[in-house]
This record gives structure tokens, sequence and C-alpha cells, in this order.
């Protein structure tokens, strides 16, 4: 079930309101995706899948014009999925032992991501994710719209996504190269996204995430697929 | 009478013997900065209606703007130690902490300035020396309202948009900058005129993800005298 249809807004209530989501989906991420396709149409980037566009748009840093909307869009995406009704606690299984591995202890990762979102400084995201080199999961944060998908190479995910958003332009081909970096969870910590809810109280909003909406489900399956690449290296695709 | 009004500065200085700002004094003996603290809004939260509702400038005012003068005295605070400790990368890992909250603190001071009530004036149009400078760089006051508009509505994540003055240069431009940088990371030699806020927690509760509309309203209560002032002081 996906929380972007309609009738299921206030799935993530109390934590974040159906308002909050109405505008932050209905608004803030259709807007990106709006904005995008009209950008796409005549674009010389066209044709691109959605994860190249967004490493190629980034351009090492000097960011062309297509750039924002291509990765907000992903960003967001990204974002819906690492949460669910019901979330939070703590994980179980391979996951919970890789954190306790890279962390010390559940806390101390629960603990870390908060610090990381009290010292991100204006508008980002708070991201976990599983380093490819030093096979080692990390917190970090990135502004605006910075994701760790402009800092390497670019795994594809063949989302369905695309699809409902008529992002007509977007070429549904898997590629296969790896993430330095294989991010594992997103935060959007644009004041937009907790204001209406928590007002200038970020760091409550943080724990709510952490602790009620974060989707351990979204997360063993994102955490399988880096491990796999990471211990099994780039899987050869064949052509259809 | 110039020379009277001197000569009783002299002898006041004289009297006080440096005593009159003892806590300055003090720490500009000891090599590091006075602590600030949160200005009061000249209006009541409310006065700023519709253009800026009531609870926005609350919140702005005493949870924004306090934070960021508590948590840039704490910087302060932790600066000192690192400065007479001599640890180098100490004082250093602080900058970003001292820029964005210490920029929290002087942008938002200028930004409370820069509005005021409409009955008590907000909104009229500048006259004088500042209204004929826009009108030179910018072709008209309305075409300065649009292209700080249009700067504002592009800024992505969260920012202020300027008008400013070069003072070595005599000239107004708009700019932008990223998060609480102030003005003066743009060039040494510019100075605030008037500054909107367009970080999301300026109008979010209030006109939701409508950015234009935010930076359309506030040009009603916004003070052009004191933009004036600033203008014709500097240009002195």
């Amino acid at each position: 079930m996906s929380i972007l249809r309609c009738d299921v807004q206030d799935a993530l209530e109390p934590y974040m309101s159906r308002r909050t989501v109405e505008l932050h989906w209905g608004k803030h991420h259709q807007d990106y995706v709006d904005g995008l396709n009209k950008q796409l149409a005549t674009s010389p980037l066209y044709g691109h899948t959605l994860e190249e566009l967004i490493k190629e748009a980034y351009n090492n840093g000097n960011p062309l014009p297509e750039y924002n909307n291509a990765a907000q869009v992903w960003n967001h995406h990204f974002f819906w999925e690492s949460m669910q009704p019901e979330g939070g606690g703590s994980p179980e299984g391979g996951v919970l032992q890789q954190i306790e591995k890279d962390f010390g202890s559940f806390t101390n990762f629960r603990e870390e991501f908060i610090r990381s979102a009290s010292q991100l400084l204006g508008s980002g995201w708070v991201w976990l994710v599983l380093k490819r080199t030093e096979k080692k999961l990390a917190v970090l944060h990135t502004r605006n719209a910075i994701s760790p998908l402009a800092f390497g190479d670019i795994v594809c995910l063949l989302d369905p996504f695309l699809k409902m958003f008529n992002i007509f332009s977007i070429n549904f081909a898997m590629t296969s190269h790896v993430l330095f970096l294989q991010p594992i969870i997103s935060l959007d910590l644009w004041e937009h996204a907790y204001y209406l809810d928590y007002k200038d109280d970020r760091r409550s909003y943080v724990t709510n995430f952490i602790d009620h909406l974060v989707s351990w489900h979204t997360v063993t399956l994102r955490m399988m697929r880096a491990e796999s690449f990471v211990n099994l290296g780039e899987p050869t695709i064949p052509v259809a | 009478m110039a020379l009277r009004t001197l000569a009783s500065k002299k002898t006041l200085s004289l009297a006080l013997g440096g005593g009159a700002r003892p806590l300055a004094a003090a720490a500009a003996a000891r090599g590091v900065a006075t602590t600030v603290s949160l200005p009061d809004l000249p209006y009541d939260f409310g006065a700023l209606e519709p253009a800026i509702s009531g609870e926005i400038m609350r919140l702005h005012h005493q949870k924004h703007h306090a934070t960021y003068v508590a948590n840039y005295n704490k910087a302060l605070e932790q600066l000192d130690a690192a400065v007479s400790k001599g640890d180098a990368s100490a004082v250093v890992q602080l900058q970003g902490a001292i820029k964005f909250n210490g920029g929290g603190h002087v942008n938002h001071s200028i930004f409370w300035k820069n509005l005021k009530p409409i009955s008590e004036g907000g909104g009229e149009p500048p006259h004088g020396k500042l209204g004929w400078a826009i009108d030179e760089h910018f072709g008209s006051f309305e075409a300065l309202v649009k292209k700080m508009n249009a700067e504002g509505a592009a800024l992505q994540g969260s920012g202020w948009v300027w008008l400013a003055l070069d003072k070595e240069a005599k000239k107004l431009s708009v700019e932008t900058t990223p998060n609480q940088d102030p003005l003066v990371t743009k060039g040494a030699s510019l100075v605030p005129l008037l500054g909107i806020d367009v970080w999301e927690h300026a109008y979010y509760l209030q006109y939701k993800n409508v950015k234009p509309d935010y930076l359309n309203n506030i040009w009603k209560v916004m003070n052009w005298k004191y933009a004036g002032e600033v203008y014709e002081n500097v240009l002195a």
C-alpha cells in the first residue's frame, strides 16, 4: 500500500499530519515533478534515467538548472518510501546486526541520526547510507537538494512512481553502476516538512520520525540490495 | 554651539573614565566579543496583519531569533575558551556556528526594522534620494519590486533577498544570500537597505507553499523610511 494515494494521506498521523502530507506531496513534490517535466521538454538532458539525470545535472558541483528539480523528485520519493504507518520501533535481524556492527548499538545510531539533524544548518536532508568501499553504515546530512546520488556512480531503482507522475522523458532501463554511498533512509529537514506540525521544534520532528515513522521494512529491502552490491559486486544485467 | 558640544563630550568621557560601559570595556580588554541580546520588536506581533500573521511574528521573534541569539552567545563563549587555550582547530570549527547564528541575529535585527505597520507608514514607497536612485538603477519602483520578488521566489532552500547599497561604488543592487549569511558575505562594501527573509519559517504557517503570495504582500508593510535613512546616512 503506497502512502501516495489520496485516501491515505492521514496514515502517518499523529506524527505527520494529513495537512502536511497533502501539501508536501501534493504541492511541493508535485511542483518539482511538474517543473522537471517542463524543463525536460526542451532540455538536452532528455533521455536519461532519473539517476543519470541527477548525476549529469549536478555537473560536479556546478549544478545545471535541471538538477534541483530532478534531485528533489528523487529525494522526496525516497523519503515517502522511508516511512510507513506504525513505523519506528527498532529493526530486527540482519538490519539490526548491521547497525550494531557499525554504530555499536541501535541507541547510538538513533542518537547519531538525531545529532546529525541538529547539526544541519538551513534546509537539507539527513541520510543513513551504506558506504561501498568501507562496507559500513554511516549517517550524514546534505544541504538543500543535494543527495548521495550526486557523489558517485548511480544505481537505478525501477519505480512505478515514475509512471504515476508521468515523467514521460525518463528511460526505464535498469542501469547497474554502483553508488559509493547507497542511501538507506532519508529524512526531509526543509522547514516545509515539519513546520505546520512542529513549528520551530525540529528536534521533536526528528525523534518522532525515527521512533514512529521510519519503515524498517523498506530499510530491510534497501539494505539487502545495497549489501549485495557491496559484497557481490556490480551485477551484469543482460539486455532483455 | 559646535565647540560647546565638543567640550561637553570631552568632559563627559573624562568624568566617566571608561566606566560608562564596563562590560564592553572589560570584554574588549580580554579581546573577546560581548554577548548580544534579542532586540524588542518596535510593534506588536499582530501589527503587521494581514500581510504577516501575528502567529508568525511571535514565533519568528520569540523562537527563531531568540535561538540564534542564544546559540550565538554560546558560540562566543566557546570561542573565548578556545582562543584562551590557543586551540586553533576549535576556533576554526566554531566558525560555522558563529556565521549561522551570528548571521541569523544580524539579519533578523535588520528585518524587524525593515517592517512597519501600515498605520505607521508601512508600505509607503520611497521618496527623496533613495526613490530617485531606485528609478535610476532599476527603471522604476515597480521594476525593483518585481526583481526582488523574482529572486526571492527563485531562491532554493533557505536564505534572504536584499536591496543592497554598495557604499564604494555608490550603486544599488539586488542580492541573495543563502541560509543566514549576512549581506557582507557578498561584498565587503555592501550595506543592507532592505532584507526579505525567505526561509520557510517566515511565511509557511500563513502562505504555505505559495512563496510568491508572501513576497507580494510583504511590500505592504515595508519600511522604506528606514531604508531611505540608511541610504542617506551611508552616502552622506
